[in-house]
């Protein structure tokens, strides 16, 4: 374990090949949303040669669906949602320059395999910390797919947010490393 | 003879909508008490790290009234209506909804309930999932489950061979958790039922996850499964938020139920550590 490491979006390949799975980092500045339904839609969109709702060269996205924000809040709880389900895209966003990818539990070969040739790194946030994660958010906007309700497409501006590296560019893995350290069977 | 009781469903509706806000916002006493005791226990720096930050959570979510998860769940609802209740002014299967409608909005949950197919949301995270059992007395005692996607999505259900016993049924629970990994959510809650028929099972698995965690099995052949099986899952190293460590699991809960002579079904229900679930008797 390192200290921490401030990354601001939008990322170089530099930024991120010096990261190693384990690090702890804080992200601050603008990071976008998208879930499956989104993540369906922005593949769709590039296959079409059209343009995506947000710049993906450097791009950092978190898998998110918020709750509503009650009165005079940006937004309401906000952590990771399971990233698996965008495995089926992850690919064709990191192809186009999206560099990294904030969300909870495993990635596929294939995704990992992306990850190590198109320079991009997974950061886990805790899942189940929503009111926490929520207090990093400063802004939040609805930029895309407004019909998706919770699982529209936002722009968020973050402050200080708290992630773990799981997948680096050099096939690091901190859920096997994790567990393997404190496997007993 | 005994007299019956009315019970307005409108008093149901405002219980259930009652309920939902504090399920989503408070996290239950035992669950505080089982992670602040994994925190003091768990062997892993980073371990300890997420679980101080659980609790954090937990707080911050008590204070400014805001979900202790952004995935509210799905609405599960138990409801226990004694069979000298006479229900009145209305369709009971509509006053939960309503109650949901209602706790959903009020308290800016997450509503998460769409068409299988178009994805398109239902809007107001109905339809609820309705378990009603009718039991004697004249009370109507309701339970509000709120039920998040990650977890449940890593839960199964497996018909086995009775040829594979005991030690069958050990290793399809510990394949669940293994294969579940970081996803649902560590530390979880087990929630498993070993017996009964395909839905029976199921249901049964997700009726324990209403148990206290700091309580004792009546049924002591349960009891000593749950204790051998905790061992074993936390023997995985998987730990909190999967990041490696000791506290895989808070609690196992195990219930047996007799089964058809041909089959051994197996259903293990997997709940994340914000394990919500608030009740009331009207």
């Amino acid at each position: 374990m390192s200290e921490l490491i401030r990354l601001s979006p939008p990322l170089s390949e530099a930024d991120v090949i010096s990261l190693k799975a384990g690090d702890k980092v804080l992200v601050s500045g603008t990071i976008y949303t998208g879930r499956d339904a989104a993540h369906k839609r922005i593949v769709e969109t590039l296959a079409e040669g059209g343009t995506p709702p947000f710049p993906l060269e450097g791009a950092v996205i978190f898998y998110v669906g918020p709750s509503p924000p009650p009165p005079g809040r940006v937004i309401g709880a906000a952590g990771p949602t399971t990233s698996y389900r965008m495995d089926a895209y992850a690919p064709t966003l990191m192809e186009k320059g999206l560099r990294a990818m904030i969300g909870k539990g495993k990635r596929n070969d294939e995704v990992k395999q992306a990850m190590a040739k198109y320079k991009s790194v997974y950061l886990a946030a805790i899942g189940g910390a929503g009111a926490l994660m929520a207090r990093c958010i400063k802004e939040a906007e609805v930029i895309a797919y407004p019909e998706l309700g919770p699982e529209a497409v936002r722009r968020l501006v973050v402050e200080d947010m708290p992630l773990f590296v799981v997948n680096d560019v050099h096939g690091g893995d901190l859920y096997q490393q994790g567990r393997q350290a404190y496997a007993r069977r | 003879m005994s007299s019956v009781r009315t019970v307005e469903v409108s008093a149901i509706a405002d219980t259930v909508a009652r309920l939902c806000g504090e399920a989503d916002l408070y996290l239950p006493e035992d669950v505080r008490q089982a992670l602040t005791q994994a925190q003091a226990d768990e062997p892993s720096p980073v371990g300890r790290e997420v679980l101080e930050r659980l609790l954090e959570n937990a707080d911050i979510a008590a204070d400014e009234k805001m979900p202790i998860c952004q995935d509210c769940g799905l609405a599960i609802i138990f409801i226990d209506v004694g069979q000298d209740v006479h229900l009145t002014g209305g369709d009971l299967s509509e006053a939960i909804n309503e109650g949901v409608r209602r706790g959903y909005a009020e308290n800016y949950l997450r509503k998460s309930s769409c068409h299988p197919f178009s994805r398109v949301n239902t809007g107001d995270n109905t339809p609820a999932i309705i378990h009603t059992r009718i039991v004697p007395g004249d009370k109507v005692k309701l339970w509000v489950v709120p039920k998040g996607g990650g977890a449940e999505n890593m839960s199964k259900v497996y018909l086995l061979t009775p040829a594979v016993g005991l030690a069958g049924v050990k290793k399809a629970i510990m394949d669940t958790v293994e294969a579940a990994g970081p996803n649902p959510c560590p530390p979880v809650i087990l929630g498993v039922a070993v017996g009964g028929t395909f839905e029976q099972a199921a249901v049964a698995a997700k009726r324990t996850l209403l148990r206290k965690l700091d309580s004792v099995n009546p049924d002591p052949e349960a009891a000593v499964l749950e204790k051998e099986l905790l061992e074993e899952v936390n023997k995985l190293g998987i730990g909190p938020a999967g990041l490696g460590g000791g506290t895989t699991c808070l609690k196992v809960f195990v219930e047996l139920i007799p089964c058809h002579i041909a089959s051994l079904p197996v259903a293990v229900n997997m709940q994340c550590h914000a394990a919500r679930h608030k009740e009331a008797v009207l």
